[in-house]
């Protein structure tokens, strides 16, 4: 098997199954009765960590590449920022339907259209009212326009350039979602400061990395820029595409961004 | 026999170094993955072992001050607590309580009194009549449990220790053994955790000083041996393991208020229409639901009981 084809048939559909795994532990563990006596504060916690733990994964891609030369790491930088989106997702769901819809008193309310109604207002009030929500709301926001803009020819379409930046959003994403976390503990930070060490390490290296090892000084960079090249050339002519609509081309244009 | 390399592989199928390094990271971050799924475990691994069965009470008085409404579980109650000496995740009690030493035990009666002593806990147990009191509880967090808790009321012990004309309120205050208690290793909390009561909260009828949990011995997570429980106050409250109880003129600070002034204050009262400035207190979850969707009572549904305590008070000033 080709190291592509082994990235493709066996990588991908692994890392994907390991990163289902919590969502699939939940499942069980609700349905077994194996959370704790607080199951609704379990699944709550659970997907708010591992919406962290992967925004923290997606931003660590980059510099991982960088460090290691590895250029197969950033086909799996999509992925794992999806799966980062899925697990905010969840969080958010279960607020707002465990959470917001369950404590609504709907017995006045005859229509759908008026528990929505009633539904909103009570997001958006809590949005208002409390901090720590509207950080965590906003960490959430961040990342829809990035899901939506994921795909190869939305990538395409906004053109690399354009399309890098709007996706340093996760910067801001990941920096509200720690705050987030670190708003909500009553007296222990010691892990929403961990989260914000990491995020902020991985910041600072893209700084370091654009000062030391920028555009101009990208011939003397470190990471070897041909086996992606190659692997992609050879992508392409076995799909008879061109390189561009694999969608991998705009973290190899600029070595200096993301 | 020498070991001759088989003719039939071509120089193109052998794969070159770069691939295999490459894969070799490969499979290091998927295992890497898998390692952080396997840390899932840090929210629950699998149900926590609930605390092993004590010492049976007998001749438990039924108290006519119980809830109706059906007891959470003995793992319920044994596997969730917020006991921030033994750390603080809510499952940490369960198993760092264990080492405990809740014998023997002795509680130092201070302050404004007729004789300040220390005082053993069968002395402070010989005669008392137990009851079976079932309360809610109601955590500051938002959640929510029944009780069955074994005890006596507190008025009972204030009164046999003759609070002289100063006394206005009463300070308890809970063991802290950095020998025992793995989290007051840690600085996340002022220790010792201390607590206060006005004299008249701490002479009602309703407040207990709890010894026991389903007719047994209290488990150590629950606050062994002896914890103080006030129903209509937030959880937080009724402090666990009590080693002084002292009878003072001024009103005392309690950790979390003197962590957080602004969020936790000396009365603690259940409140829905008080917030915590981070969360609505409107609602609860009653343990162990999946939906926020009770209302919380006004006094945690003790109003009729101990209303009459605050009356006239601004209760959004004195939260």
């Amino acid at each position: 098997m080709r190291n592509d084809q082994f990235l493709r048939r066996v990588l991908k559909p692994l890392v994907f199954a390991s990163a289902l795994t919590p969502a699939g532990y939940l499942v069980w563990a609700v349905f077994t009765g194996n959370l704790s006596a607080n199951p609704l504060g379990d699944i709550t916690n659970g997907t708010g960590d591992w919406a962290l733990r992967f925004l923290c994964v997606t931003l660590g891609i980059t510099p991982l590449r960088r460090v290691t030369g590895w250029n197969g790491s950033i086909k799996f930088r999509r992925m794992l920022g999806l799966f980062a989106f899925f697990y905010g997702s969840l969080h958010v769901l279960t607020y707002v339907i465990l959470d917001r819809l369950a404590g609504l008193d709907l017995s006045e309310t005859n229509a759908s259209w008026m528990a929505a109604r009633a539904l909103v207002a009570a997001v958006s009030g809590d949005i208002y009212k409390r901090p720590f929500i509207a950080v965590g709301f906003t960490a959430f926001a961040l990342m829809i326009p990035l899901a939506v803009t994921s795909t190869t020819g939305m990538i395409r379409r906004l053109g690399g350039r354009r399309w890098q930046a709007l996706h340093r959003l996760i910067y801001v994403s990941c920096i509200a979602a720690a705050l987030h976390y670190w708003w909500l503990v009553r007296a222990d930070v010691r892990r929403p400061v961990a989260y914000g060490v990491v995020i902020a390490i991985l910041l600072v290296f893209r700084l370091y990395w654009t000062r030391f090892h920028g555009k101009h000084t990208a011939s003397r960079s470190a990471v070897p820029q041909a086996p992606l090249t190659a692997q992609l050339s050879q992508a392409s002519r076995r799909n008879g595409r061109p390189v561009s609509s694999r969608g991998d081309l705009p973290t190899t244009t600029n070595p200096s961004a993301s | 026999m020498p070991i001759k390399p088989p003719a039939d592989i071509r120089s193109s199928e052998i794969t070159d170094k770069a691939t295999f390094v490459n894969r070799r990271a490969f499979i290091q971050t998927a295992v890497g993955l898998f390692g952080l799924a396997a840390l899932t475990g840090e929210t629950s691994v699998t149900a926590q072992q609930p605390a092993p069965h004590g010492r049976k009470f007998d001749n438990l008085l039924k108290s006519t001050s119980s809830t109706s409404e059906t007891p959470n579980t003995w793992q319920q109650i044994t596997t969730y607590n917020n006991f921030y000496e033994f750390g603080l995740d809510k499952k940490d009690a369960a198993t760092n309580a264990r080492s405990l030493k809740t014998s023997p035990w002795s509680i130092a009666m201070e302050g404004e009194i007729a004789r300040p002593a220390v005082w053993h806990l069968e002395d402070l147990l010989k005669g008392r009549t137990l009851e079976e009191r079932i309360y809610r509880h109601r955590c500051v967090e938002g959640w929510s449990m029944v009780i069955p808790w074994v005890g006596f009321p507190l008025r009972d012990l204030i009164a046999q220790l003759q609070p002289t004309s100063k006394a206005r309120f009463v300070e308890f205050t809970t063991l802290s053994d950095a020998s025992q208690m793995p989290g007051v290793r840690a600085s996340y909390l002022h220790w010792p955790y201390t607590e206060g009561l006005r004299l008249d909260e701490a002479m009602h009828p309703l407040t207990i000083l709890a010894v026991g949990l389903y007719d047994e011995v209290l488990p150590n997570q629950d606050g062994a041996p002896i914890r103080l429980v006030v129903p209509w106050k937030y959880g937080f409250k009724s402090i666990k393991s009590i080693v002084r109880i002292r009878l003072v003129e001024q009103q005392p600070v309690g950790s979390w208020q003197r962590e957080a002034p602004h969020e936790y204050g000396f009365y603690a009262n259940v409140n829905p229409t008080v917030d915590h400035p981070r969360w609505s207190q409107a609602k609860e979850v009653r343990l162990p639901g999946l939906f926020r969707n009770r209302a919380t009572q006004m006094f945690n549904g003790y109003g009729d009981q101990v209303a009459h305590l605050y009356a006239g008070m601004d209760l959004k000033r004195n939260f």
